[in-house]
C-alpha cells in the first residue's frame, strides 16, 4: 500500500489522480448527455498523447512532433479490423469484388493486399496496436539518438516523419482509404458500436484505459529511470559522462509515449467510428503538443485537463467564431511558452494550491514537495 | 520509360531539371534565410513560411496598386515590389525579434511552438485580409512567354528570372556574410558570443539585425514565389518542412551546403515526380534525405566551428 503510494506522488499525488477519476466517471457520464459524452471521449483519446508527451518532452526533453503518427498506427490498426468485418462478403455482395474494404473496390484493387490479411484476427489487431508503435518508435529512436541527433533536430525530422505518413496515406487510396481515411466502422465482433450503450461502454474502457496508462507512467517515474530521465534532460554530458547508455534511455521513453498514443488511436476509431490522415498529420500532431503544454509539461494528469480544454475551446469556437480560433490557438501557444511555461498545473501550484492548503488544513506541513522546475527545458 | 525515345526522354530531364530548377531557387532563398536565423543563431522559426507570403502579398498588393493608379509603370513596378517585400518582411522580423524572440533563445524548444503559434495567427490574418482563395499578381510583359532553344524544349522566362533572383540574393548574403563589416559580426557572435560581447559588438543587435536579413530574404522568396504560382494564405506553410530539411541536410552553418543541399532535394523531387506521382516523388525525397540525416546527422557539410 506504501509502495502504491509513493508510486502515485503521496497523497498530493493520488488525491489529484482521485479528482480527475471523479470527473472522468461520475461528473461527466451524470452531466452530460450521449453525443456530449462521446465528444468528451474523443478528447480524452488526444490526452493519451498528451500523457505521452509528458513523459518524453516534460520529462525527458525530447520534443517529438510527430505523435500523429503513433496515434494513426494505433487508430489504423483498429480501423482495418472493424473495416474488415463490415467488409463481409455478404454486405458488399454488390461490389465487382465481394468481401473487400468499398474503398478499394472504387479504387480498382481486385483482392485484399497482404498486410491486411492479419488484421481479420482480433489478437492480432490488438498486439499490433501496442508492437508495431512500439518497433516504429524504436527504429526511429535507435537510429535517432545512437547517432544522438537531438533537440531541434529531432523535432524537425519527427514533423517531416508526419509529413511522409501523411502523404503516403492519403497518396495509396487504394490501400489506405485516401484522404476520407476508412469510415462506415459498424461492429466489433458482431457488437454494433454505434448504438448508445456501446459508447457509455466504449466511454468507460477509454477512461480506464487511459487512468492506467497514467498510473503506468508514474510508475516509470517512480523508479530509477524516472530520476535518469530528468537527470538526462538538464545535464545529458554529466548522465553519459557517469556512464550511462543515454541514447537506450531516450528510446526508451520514446516507445513508451508511442505506445500509449496508439492506444488512444485505437480508442478514438472505436469512439468516433472513423480513422482519417486529417488526424494524423502536421497540424494535429503539434496541437497535441499543446495539450501537453497548456495542462503543464511536467503534470501527467495536467495533460488530461491540458487535451479536455483546448478541445473543448476548439469546438466552442470553431461552432461561433471559426475564425477567432486560429487566432486563439496562436496565442495560446505563444502564452503558454512566454507567460505561463508550467501550464495549468503550474498556475495551479503557484496560485490556488496554497490558499486551498491554508482554507483546508492549518498544518505546519510544507507545500506539496516541489517538482523540479523546467527553467532548462531542452535546453 | 519504353514509350519515349532517346529525344524525348533528353527533352523530359531538360524540362522537369528546368522545373525543378525554379523550384530550387524558390527553396534556395527560403533556405538561406532560414540557414541565417538556425545556424547562426540557433533559432528556429516556423513563422518563415508566413514571411514568404508577407512578400508575396506585397507584390499582389502593389501590382494591384500599379494596375489602378499608375498604369505607365506596369513594366517597372516589379522591381520595385521585390525591395518592398524585402523591406516589410525585414520590418516584420525586426519587430518579431524585439517583442518574442529575444526572451526565448535558451529555449529552442519554446521558440519553436511559439514562432508555430504566431504563424498560425499571421495565416488568419491573411485569411482575413486578403480572402481564402489564392490570388496572383499581374507580371509584367517581360516576365511572360518562353524561350524555345530546340522545338520540344520549352523553358518559361519567369522560371529564368526566379533563378537570376535567387543568385544574386545568394551572391549578396555571401558578400554581406563574409565582406562587410556587420557580416564580421555576424560571424564572430556566432563563433563566440561573450568574446564577441567583450571586443564590444552589441550581439543583442547583431541578432536583431540577423534576424529580420533572414525574413526580408524569405519576403524576396515571396516575391519570386509570385511569379510561379498564386499565393493563398497557406502557401508559405507548404515550404516549412521542406525547407527546414534543406537547411538540416545542408550542414546548419555552411553557405554552400545549403545551396548544394536545395539543389538535390528539389532536383530529385522534381525528376521523381515525373516518373513516379507526386506524391510518391515527394514521399522518396523526404525519406532518402532522413535516411541520409541518420548516418550524417551534421549534413551534408558541417562548419568547423566549436560550441
Amino acid at each position: 500500500m506504501k509502495a502504491l503510494g509513493k508510486i502515485l506522488g503521496g497523497k498530493a499525488g493520488a488525491m489529484d489522480l482521485l479528482v480527475i477519476a471523479a470527473i472522468i466517471f461520475v461528473v461527466f457520464p451524470l452531466g452530460l448527455d450521449i453525443f456530449r459524452l462521446n465528444l468528451v471521449g474523443k478528447y480524452l483519446t488526444f490526452a493519451y498523447c498528451a500523457v505521452g508527451l509528458v513523459m518524453l518532452w516534460g520529462y525527458g526533453g525530447i520534443l517529438s512532433l510527430g505523435q500523429g503518427v503513433f496515434f494513426g498506427i494505433g487508430g489504423y490498426c483498429m480501423a482495418m479490423f472493424l473495416k474488415l468485418e463490415a467488409s463481409d462478403p455478404v454486405s458488399t455482395a454488390h461490389q465487382t469484388t465481394p468481401g473487400i474494404p468499398d474503398f478499394m473496390d472504387w479504387n480498382q484493387v481486385t483482392h485484399l493486399p497482404a498486410f491486411w490479411e492479419p488484421f481479420h484476427s482480433f489478437a492480432f489487431t490488438l498486439l499490433a496496436i501496442v508492437v508495431i508503435p512500439a518497433v516504429v518508435a524504436y527504429i526511429i529512436g535507435v537510429s535517432m539518438f545512437k547517432r544522438r541527433v537531438s533537440g531541434v533536430y529531432f523535432s524537425i525530422i519527427t514533423q517531416a516523419i508526419a509529413a511522409i505518413v501523411t502523404i503516403l496515406v492519403v497518396g495509396q487510396q487504394g490501400f489506405t482509404g485516401g484522404i476520407n481515411g476508412i469510415t462506415d466502422l459498424k461492429t466489433l465482433h458482431g457488437w454494433n458500436i454505434n448504438t448508445d450503450s456501446a459508447k457509455y461502454v466504449l466511454y468507460f474502457v477509454n477512461g480506464a484505459l487511459l487512468l492506467l496508462s497514467i498510473v503506468l507512467s508514474k510508475l516509470v517515474l517512480s523508479t530509477k529511470l524516472g530520476r535518469l530521465l530528468l537527470a538526462l534532460r538538464d545535464k545529458e554530458d554529466r548522465v553519459r559522462f557517469s556512464g550511462y547508455d543515454v541514447a537506450n534511455f531516450k528510446v526508451f521513453v520514446f516507445s513508451l509515449a508511442a505506445v500509449i498514443s496508439a492506444i488512444g488511436g485505437a480508442m478514438f476509431t472505436l469512439q468516433v467510428g472513423f480513422m482519417s490522415p486529417s488526424i494524423i498529420g502536421i497540424v494535429p500532431s503539434i496541437e497535441m503538443v499543446i495539450f501537453a503544454a497548456i495542462g503543464g509539461r511536467m503534470s501527467l494528469v495536467g495533460a488530461i485537463y491540458g487535451a479536455l480544454l483546448v478541445n473543448y475551446g476548439k469546438t466552442a469556437f470553431s461552432e461561433s467564431f471559426p475564425t477567432l480560433w486560429l487566432f486563439f490557438m496562436g496565442l495560446l501557444f505563444i502564452g503558454v511558452v512566454m507567460v505561463f511555461p508550467e501550464g495549468l498545473s503550474g498556475l495551479y501550484k503557484v496560485h490556488l494550491e496554497p490558499k486551498l492548503r491554508q482554507l483546508l488544513t492549518k498544518a505546519r506541513r510544507k507545500p506539496a514537495s516541489s517538482k523540479p522546475s523546467i527553467e532548462n527545458a531542452g535546453a | 520509360m519504353d514509350g519515349y525515345s532517346l529525344s524525348d526522354l533528353f527533352s523530359i530531364v531538360v524540362m522537369q531539371g528546368f522545373s525543378g530548377l525554379s523550384l530550387f531557387s524558390v527553396l534556395l532563398l527560403m533556405a538561406l534565410g532560414l540557414a541565417i536565423i538556425f545556424g547562426q543563431m540557433g533559432v528556429i522559426n516556423m513563422a518563415h513560411g508566413e514571411f514568404m507570403t508577407i512578400g508575396a502579398y506585397t507584390i499582389y498588393l502593389t501590382s494591384r496598386f500599379t494596375e489602378t493608379y499608375l498604369p505607365s509603370f506596369m513594366p517597372y513596378y516589379f522591381i520595385v515590389a521585390i525591395l518592398a517585400s524585402f523591406v516589410i518582411a525585414f520590418g516584420a522580423g525586426y519587430l518579431l525579434e524585439y517583442l518574442l524572440i529575444r526572451h526565448l533563445y535558451k529555449r529552442p524548444l519554446d521558440t519553436l511552438l511559439a514562432t508555430w503559434g504566431l504563424s498560425l495567427i499571421l495565416q488568419q490574418i491573411f485569411r482575413s485580409s486578403f480572402g481564402a482563395r489564392e490570388v496572383s499578381a499581374t507580371l509584367p510583359d517581360w516576365l511572360m512567354g518562353s524561350w524555345k532553344p530546340t522545338p520540344s524544349i520549352d523553358i518559361p522566362l519567369n522560371g529564368l528570372f526566379v533563378m537570376a533572383m535567387s543568385i544574386l540574393v545568394t551572391a549578396l548574403v555571401g558578400l554581406f556574410l563574409f565582406k562587410s563589416k556587420w557580416g564580421l559580426k555576424v560571424r564572430a557572435t556566432t563563433q563566440n558570443r561573450v568574446m564577441a560581447g567583450a571586443v564590444g559588438i552589441n550581439t543583442k543587435m547583431v541578432d536583431r539585425v540577423t534576424f529580420a536579413i533572414g525574413c526580408g530574404i524569405a519576403g524576396v522568396a515571396g516575391a519570386c514565389f509570385t511569379t510561379i504560382a498564386s499565393t493563398g494564405p497557406t502557401s508559405g506553410s507548404l515550404y516549412i518542412v521542406d525547407t527546414f530539411l534543406v537547411v538540416v541536410f545542408g550542414g546548419t552553418a555552411s553557405l554552400f551546403g545549403t545551396i548544394a543541399s536545395a539543389f538535390s532535394i528539389a532536383q530529385a523531387q522534381s525528376i521523381l515526380t515525373f516518373f513516379l506521382t507526386n506524391a510518391m516523388g515527394k514521399v522518396v525525397t523526404l525519406l532518402t534525405i532522413i535516411a541520409i540525416l541518420m548516418m550524417r546527422p551534421e549534413g551534408l557539410l558541417r562548419s568547423k566551428v566549436r560550441r
